[in-house]
């Protein structure tokens, strides 16, 4: 478990996570369930979103901070503990967010644009950067094949990080959030979509 | 009581609805929308009347009815909707509330979600004198709407909630009261026009009476715990902040090791004075951290002209005005002040491909932008206004000669057609057609221009995320009601040529502009066709046509 200890005198722990990807990915029902799981925990939670115009198809990047006390619910340059990202290029896009030390979390999957960087070049740059701290994953080419629904990727990935304890937050929680927060309708499938990376 | 991780605009509503609102009223934009949407699901079983106004002066001025009606009530809007209803605002705070009246504004500093402006609308509590209170976090959005309520119960003031981007969107557990289920209320005007007409010579007494009314608040806000002082009692340097900034210096303090005494001011206006007084007595320096225009600052380099006059004031000095501040930027300023060493950072932002925001998926945007790129003769002049129509201006559209405010493209067009006799292609959506579209192309055909206006109906506020408007057979709580049709307004303001089409029959589309394009007066073209996403949701989950009806028809 990396809780990193900040620079200060009362020792105060706070986990920093980045969670980024695209407008449309789902990321929003994702730090919901994390928000909820981390009170489930006793954790203290703050997270910072974006709705509106960047909503529609562009950079989607929410910041997620828990520990004993949090103040601020900005993640600062270089102080991520955890990135987690549902698209490739987007990675990049927030990799300031990270250090030496940072985790990175990344589903192989790209949401491509006129000007797009070539695959192997993001993943090069990415290998680059976190070196032995990189977990690329094929969340959504998964979900597509085993669930029908490559949306549930993020879901994918957090039961990933939650099952190969990347993250300090424990699946019953996640999965007790994930029963208060989403519809009845979906809820089986997230679970099942949560589940299904502690399968594979 | 109960504890909850809570959006910054929940706990909004938790807030009003603890204080027992009876009358929600306002306009959609971002960082906002979540509390009308809100109130929209729960309204009905709280014994809450809610809508969506057309636009945010409208808003307002359905409130005041209501408080003069002895209804509380809640009104909110983004940021640019305060310009909207300022008209009816600085005269509401002459007349005061009967009954209370909070008011929300959601700015958004580093423009996310805005067009327009990074607007500070804190300066509107000095324009119109009425009490500002500018909360932190979605505890403090919860504690301050209620505080809001008292105060405005207390003076027969109206109350300005003023967010911003990064609490309204901030989620956090939130402690709040379960209040009891209450009956619908039905309001009763009582007549008493001493209070509620601004004739002169009365206004002139009125304002002399606000000046007096402002004063007891200001006492009010001396002993309010909504100022607080943290940290060390006596350092020689100290912070005064408000907002999401005093977060960032908590953060700041913690990041450099550092213990100095911090003043947290929940109230921008009125100004809790003596208490900034007895802050800064004994200090050499102090740095004010807010973001974006120095109102604060300008405040305590005032204050300190009598109580201090050797202060040291910094804020602008150290920290942008323009964009939101965050915990480095706060760091560096405190490096500076009081030379703490702060550790490289060595990770920066890459330059990479920048992605747009773009049209959804099966938008009908799709079939509309392009088939106007095409006819539109090289050198035709684009107008722009609000809403996902905006996406006109970006890649791979590029349609798009300017963009202002609201309804701004049928004033600007006509403007441009005045003053150059060139034809002008006007793009609007039909929400914004709505808010204040109209009386743009009302003045358009007063005045003999000729723009062609294309109206892209998609039957949805869509860009704040599907609020219902005039045109599409529905009201906030879901009440079915007759549709405003666009070309009937058309019709009614004089234009003559108005066509109505759906975007996927391109040919009829393209000759309905070729045919436009050669008229000498205004004309109007409806493209009529249903967001994809709001149809994409109405298929996933039928039960929403409760509040959305068959809008399409």
């Amino acid at each position: 478990m990396v809780i990193r200890k900040t620079n200060t005198k009362n020792h105060m722990e706070t986990f920093n996570l980045i969670l980024t990807g695209v407008g449309g990915q789902g990321i929003i029902t994702l730090v919901s369930i994390l928000d909820e799981a981390c009170l489930l925990q006793g954790y203290d939670i703050k997270s910072s979103e974006l709705h509106g115009l960047s909503q529609r198809g562009g950079s989607v990047v929410i910041h997620v901070r828990f520990g004993k006390k949090v103040y601020s619910p900005m993640v600062s340059r270089g102080r991520a503990d955890l990135i987690i990202s549902t698209e490739l290029l987007e990675t990049l896009r927030d990799s300031h967010f990270a250090d030496l030390k940072t985790i990175f979390l990344v589903n192989k999957h790209a949401v491509g644009f006129a000007g797009y960087l070539p695959e192997s070049e993001i993943l090069e740059a990415l290998s680059k950067m976190a070196k032995n701290n990189l977990h690329i994953v094929n969340a959504s080419e998964i979900c597509k094949k085993e669930l029908g629904k490559d949306v549930l990727a993020g879901v994918y990935l957090l039961g990933y990080a939650s099952y190969k304890k990347i993250i300090p937050l424990k699946p019953e929680f996640i999965l007790k959030a994930i029963e208060g927060i989403i519809p009845e309708k979906y809820r089986g499938i997230n679970i099942k979509a949560f589940n299904l990376a502690n399968d594979n | 009581m109960q504890k909850k991780v809570l959006l910054g605009n929940e706990a909004i509503v938790r807030g009003a609805l603890a204080a027992g609102v009876d009358f929600v009223s306002g306009y959609p934009g971002c960082p906002s929308a979540e509390i009308g949407e809100e109130f929209g699901r729960i309204a009905k079983e709280n014994g809450i009347y809610a809508e969506w106004a057309v636009n945010e002066k409208v808003a307002l001025e359905s409130a005041i009815g209501a408080s003069f009606s002895g209804l509380k009530s809640l009104v909110n809007m983004k940021s640019f909707g305060i310009n909207v209803c300022s008209d009816s605002l600085f005269p509401l705070a002459y007349t005061g509330t009967k009954a209370p009246m909070v008011i929300f504004v959601g700015d958004d500093p580093s423009c996310h979600s805005s067009a327009q402006s990074e607007q500070d609308s804190r300066g509107y509590a000095y324009l119109s004198k009425i009490p500002v209170l500018d909360p932190s976090s979605p505890q403090e959005c919860y504690d301050f709407t209620k505080l809001g309520f008292d105060i405005s119960e207390k003076f027969n003031i109206p109350v300005i909630i003023r967010s911003t981007t990064r609490v309204a969107h901030q989620r956090a557990p939130v402690v709040f009261d379960i209040p009891i289920k209450k009956e619908f209320k039905k309001g009763e005007f009582v007549k008493n026009p001493h209070q509620f007409c601004t004739m002169p010579p009365r206004v002139m007494e009125m304002k002399t009476e606000l000046l007096a009314k402002l004063k007891k608040i200001k006492y009010f806000a001396e002993k309010s715990k909504a100022n607080q002082v943290i940290g060390k009692k006596n350092s020689k340097i100290g912070i005064i902040s408000s907002g999401i900034s005093y977060f960032y210096v908590m953060e700041a303090l913690q990041e450099l090791g550092l213990d100095l005494s911090v003043l947290k001011l929940g109230f921008f206006y009125p100004l809790p004075e003596k208490k900034v007084s007895d802050f800064i007595k004994g200090k050499k320096e102090i740095l004010v951290v807010e973001e974006l225009d120095p109102y604060l600052e300008k405040e305590i380099m005032r204050i300190a002209k009598d109580e201090n006059s050797k202060l040291k004031i910094h804020g602008k000095d150290l920290l942008s005005e323009v964009g939101e501040l965050n915990t480095e930027k706060v760091c560096i300023a405190l490096s500076k002040l009081t030379g703490k060493k702060l550790a490289e950072l060595k990770t920066k932002p890459l330059i990479l491909p920048k992605r747009f925001p773009k049209l959804c998926d099966g938008c009908p945007y799709w079939y509309i932008l392009p088939t106007i790129k095409k006819i539109a003769p090289v050198g035709t002049i684009f107008g722009g206004d609000i809403g996902c129509n905006m996406m006109a201006g970006l890649p791979p559209h590029n349609i798009q000669d300017y963009l202002f405010s609201m309804g701004a493209s049928m004033g600007i067009s006509h403007g441009v057609s005045r003053s150059t006799g060139k034809k002008v292609i006007s793009i609007i959506g039909d929400g914004t057609f709505f808010h204040a579209g109209m009386p743009g192309l009302v003045n358009a055909v007063y005045n003999k221009s000729n723009p062609l206006i294309i109206v892209l109906d998609n039957r949805i506020t869509a860009m704040t995320g599907h609020q219902q408007n005039p045109g599409m057979g529905k009201t906030l709580m879901g009440e079915d009601v007759e549709m405003v049709k666009i070309e009937e307004v058309a019709k009614a303001c004089g234009v003559k040529h108005v066509k109505v089409l759906d975007p996927r029959n391109i040919k009829e589309f393209e000759d309905a502009i070729k045919d436009f394009l050669q008229k000498d007066e205004v004309s109007v073209i409806v493209c009529r066709l249903m967001c994809a996403l709001l149809e994409r949701r109405l298929k996933n989950n039928p039960d929403l046509r409760k509040f959305y009806g068959n809008p399409q028809n």
